[in-house]
């Protein structure tokens, strides 16, 4: 185990600098079109370029102790020779990295088995005209999430902080052999924490794609003030009870019905529960991924070239259409929906842009409603159990309220729960939709703006103490 | 290299740092999936960049950028700085790094078959045939994949630390899924996600993949009508080595994270519900049950020479006999504890900042083999081969569910049982475990997708697990 050989690169070639010096993405997307062309002239290609600069800001105990930036160059190729697809990847733009690049995917498109259903390229059209894109925020500073952390952190009054403020901006390219070429540009900016009490968290969180509408001292008082209202709780006796669930919980629900749902990789497996023109929702349940969206982040096309658009999922709870990546919407015979990702070869079409209409009332008045149930904050570490029932495990975190009677009654304890997400969602099931909605950040580039909901049952199945 | 990154360093400490470090690291891998007797996705990734950690003060910063140069590798020293003093608007408590001696050297992981001299074609070939078996038995859903990193990487610091390493690792994983009217149910082969170490492509030979995949497509098949797992508040609960790896990754490994411990995941990971003071007298488990973290175990997924701070390789008591005794630590995290480096810091790439994870964190083997234990179990369940897994943010509370369970009635491992699940809090449960599998059942399990950090990091980290029996378990949660 150790025998040791003597430093060398992996790789043969120079990487030491830009192509020329250029780092505009659609610069460096045709030139290794080019590339392609030379070596094979009959390949099918396409070409993702991101070029950007991403940091974050994590504090904890009060302080920062983490805090990294990044340049970030990216460069995504795909060619198809006669039916054999292979993709490959590079960080950075220097010539020699790129020409290796191009030289490997050839060979490895010429060696690999066929791919009967490789769908073909994306053809020539245009994306919708929307840019969720902040100067100030693609060239922010460390010293403005260090304002932010500090304010957050004072706002708190003395109670320990935890969490992180992000900023994020990349500049992408797309093109393809077949004359697809498009640009966009997204930043983002999100900054969420905690504030702990010796026996409780608060937590707040706000995203936006400017910086500049990130307000440290309101999150700060905001997850100080919901640590205290849940310190001291008590222990709940599991069992059902109705709910509202905050916007993250929601977000959180949805990213499963996608996943294994509206994922067109999972109905043609036979693992999605989705029945197209069925009513399987709430009549309250509106869905949809929309880039367009103008509280959305992220750049109009997806990452095989297919521009984005407003796809209603769900229609006051009647499901009316599924995702599709170009190879499942190949299988399907339909087109694809513009939800590819760089993973879709192992997890299908994914939703960027998730956006879940909103009711006509406020957090607050969906409390007022219930009975005897369960104000909930934060869901944690949920998994599932089977797909075709979505029944998934996991926790609350960050606070849990008894309400009684239209009032929160008292701060309990962290429960689990084990719940069929469906059967949670089904008709006659959703019992209001708050009206303010909440954009929860997915990594830098996908998000759900999601309201509050209140549910009509939700199984809890033990205490997070045993 | 070592110019680059000595380079990175000198430029951090002329922008103001006090200490400083920069790594180098270079990464190509490829992941090959089969589905339903089609190699359907094959991606090769290149990564190669230079990272850079200076600390002004008692505040770090770090910067990355995916180019090698020696401008690069200056900006990002500088820029590295730049970051540091950012963190000082919001400033800790005074950080002295945990001493370590300044190690220079070199290390391998040790590779009898380079997977990258395999031939395409023989990948495929072997992926598209299993899953092809799978169909003929019994399977809807059959799907294959192979998975290949080679990593060098190269560190220095400015306290003198020269390091530089070569890592390959490779693993394999299969599984077959069978759709009923309202459900599915899958089998997976090695585990629910393959297996992987530091080794070559000898190690997907081992796995013997074709062996197994009629058996595992017949078994899921099977699981469609098999009966629900019994919904029980206690009963005996024997579990095979894969899902005690999984048990122990959970449950033990995250637990004893000291950057978990000390708060500083609260936000996003979640903490610990170990108390630093009393480690060395908690009681943790049983007598059987002692845990290690030994990053020297050959072939073992958490395997290397050096961690990403420079610290050598070495085994870390975890647990001994029940009790509470080590955590795994970086040097600043270990200082803030007064404890010695427990050399378990790294990073998945270039761009990201070097962070406590597991290395290989695994329980010692004990004296009983899988058949005592079956034997010796009057009425209860066994399970294998984990299908779900979730904890709470101070790793106490779990339920995780297996893809596969058996009725243990008389002695007798009976008829199979699906959907089984249980649940516990850790040192209740830990503290039931009566019987533990032998070194003959000591498997060194690989986890490649080990998720941590924010911005997020992919850990590769190992598990040597036997099976185990535990007492008075709740199982058959269901929704």
């Amino acid at each position: 185990m150790t025998d040791a050989q003597p430093a060398r690169g992996v790789f043969a070639t120079d990487r030491s600098g830009a192509v020329g010096g250029a780092t505009d993405p659609l610069d460096i997307a045709d030139q290794v079109l080019h590339l392609v062309r030379a070596k094979a002239a009959d390949a099918e290609a396409e070409v993702e370029v991101r070029h950007g600069e991403e940091a974050l800001t994590r504090f904890a105990s009060g302080f920062i102790h983490q805090n990294v930036a990044e340049e970030t160059r990216r460069v995504l190729l795909r060619v198809a020779l006669d039916g054999r697809s292979a993709g490959s990847s590079m960080d950075g733009f220097d010539a020699g990295g790129l020409a290796r690049l191009v030289d490997d995917v050839l060979e490895v498109a010429r060696h690999r088995p066929e791919d009967p259903d490789w769908p073909g390229l994306a053809e020539a059209a245009p994306a919708a005209g929307v840019e969720h894109w902040d100067d100030a925020t693609a060239s922010a500073p460390p010293d403005e999430r260090a304002r932010r952390v500090r304010e957050f952190v004072d706002a708190a009054l003395g109670l320990e902080t935890a969490g992180s403020c992000l900023t994020a901006g990349t500049r992408v390219a797309f093109a393809n052999s077949a004359g697809q070429r498009l640009v966009g540009r997204a930043t983002v900016a999100g900054l969420s924490g905690i504030a702990r009490t010796a026996t409780s968290d608060g937590s707040s969180r706000d995203a936006s794609v400017g910086l500049q509408a990130l307000d440290g001292g309101v999150l700060g008082r905001r997850a100080a003030a919901r640590a205290r209202e849940s310190a001291d709780a008590i222990d709940l006796e599991p069992g059902r009870y109705e709910v509202v669930l905050e916007p993250q919980c929601v977000a959180n629900m949805l990213e499963f019905l996608f996943l294994h749902g509206f994922n067109g990789r999972a109905v043609q497996e036979g693992r999605s529960f989705a029945r197209l023109g069925e009513a399987q929702f709430d009549r309250s349940i509106t869905l949809l991924d929309d880039a367009t969206d103008t509280g959305q982040v992220g750049v109009a096309f997806d990452a095989e070239g297919t521009p984005k658009r407003r796809l209603e999922v769900v229609r006051a709870g009647v499901t009316t259409a599924i995702l599709h990546t170009r190879r499942t919407a190949r299988k399907a015979g339909t087109e694809s929906t513009g939800h590819a990702t760089e993973e879709s070869g192992q997890r299908g079409a994914v939703p960027a842009n998730v956006v879940l209409a909103a009711g006509d009332r406020p957090t607050s008045a969906l409390v007022a409603q219930v009975e005897r149930g369960l104000l909930v904050t934060d869901f944690w570490y949920t998994r599932i159990l089977d797909p075709r029932t979505l029944v998934v495990t996991g926790l609350t975190r960050n606070g849990v309220w008894l309400v009684e009677g239209g009032r929160v009654a008292r701060p309990v304890r962290n429960l689990r729960f084990t719940q069929s997400f469906i059967e949670a969602l089904a008709p006659g099931a959703v019992r209001g939709v708050g009206s303010e909605r909440t954009l929860i950040l997915d990594g830098l580039e996908a998000a759900s703006l999601v309201p509050a909901l209140h549910l009509a049952s939700w199984n809890f199945t033990g205490g997070a103490r045993g | 290299m070592y110019d680059l990154v000595i380079a990175a360093v000198e430029a951090a400490l002329a922008a103001g740092a006090r200490y400083a470090d920069a790594r180098v690291m270079e990464t190509r891998s490829e992941w090959m999936t089969a589905r339903n007797g089609t190699v359907d996705s094959l991606e090769r990734r290149e990564r190669a960049g230079i990272g850079v950690r200076a600390l002004i003060g008692s505040s770090w910063g770090f910067f990355a950028i995916p180019e090698l140069s020696p401008a690069a590798a200056r900006r990002a020293g500088t820029r590295a700085a730049e970051v540091a003093r950012a963190s000082g608007l919001v400033s800790g408590p005074v950080l002295e790094l945990a001493a370590q001696p300044p190690a220079q050297g070199s290390w391998a992981s040790t590779c009898l078959e380079d997977p990258w001299s395999v031939p395409l074609a023989e990948k495929g070939a072997l992926l598209e045939g299993v899953t092809r078996t799978m169909l003929d038995h019994g399977a809807d859903l059959a799907e294959a994949s192979h998975r290949t990193w080679d990593t060098r990487k190269w560190l220095a610091t400015s306290e003198g630390h020269r390091v530089d390493q070569h890592i390959v690792e490779c693993g394999a994983a299969m599984n077959a899924t069978a759709v009923g009217e309202r459900e599915t149910q899958r089998r997976s082969y090695p585990g629910i996600r393959g297996q992987y170490g530091t080794r070559g492509w000898e190690l997907v030979r081992e796995l013997d993949l074709p062996g197994n995949a009629a058996r595992i497509a017949e078994e899921a098949r099977a699981l469609l009508s098999a009966p629900a797992c019994p919904a029980l508040d206690a009963t005996d609960l024997i579990l095979g080595s894969e899902q005690m790896a999984l048990q122990i990754h959970e449950s033990v490994g995250h637990a004893v994270e000291l950057d978990r411990i000390l708060g500083w995941e609260a936000a996003f990971a979640g903490t610990s519900w170990l108390d630093l003071r009393r480690m060395g007298s908690l009681q943790f488990g049983s007598e059987l049950m002692t845990v290690t973290a030994d990053a020297t175990l050959p072939g073992a997924l958490g395997s290397f020479g050096y961690d990403d701070e420079g610290t050598p390789a070495h085994p870390v008591d975890i647990v001994r006999n029940g009790t509470w005794v080590g955590v795994l630590s970086g040097r600043d995290s270990a200082a803030l504890a007064g404890i010695p480096s427990g050399g378990a810091v790294r990073a998945d790439g270039f761009d990201r900042i070097p962070m406590v994870r597991m290395t290989n964190v695994g329980l010692l083997p004990g004296p009983h083999s899988l058949e005592e234990m079956i034997a010796a179990t009057d009425d209860g369940v066994m399970m294998d081969t984990n299908r779900s897994w979730s904890i709470d943010d101070k790793r106490l509370n779990f339920q995780f569910g297996c893809e596969i369970g058996w009725e243990i009635k008389g002695g007798r491992r009976g008829r199979m049982l699906r959907n089984p699940t249980y649940t516990g809090i850790s040192p209740r449960f830990w503290g039931s475990m009566d019987m533990l599998g032998n070194r003959s059942e000591w498997t060194f399990w690989g986890t490649p997708n080990c998720g941590k950090g924010e911005p997020g990091q992919v850990g590769h980290t190992g598990h040597p697990a036997v099976p185990a029996r535990f007492r008075g378990v709740r199982v058959g949660v269901r929704g």
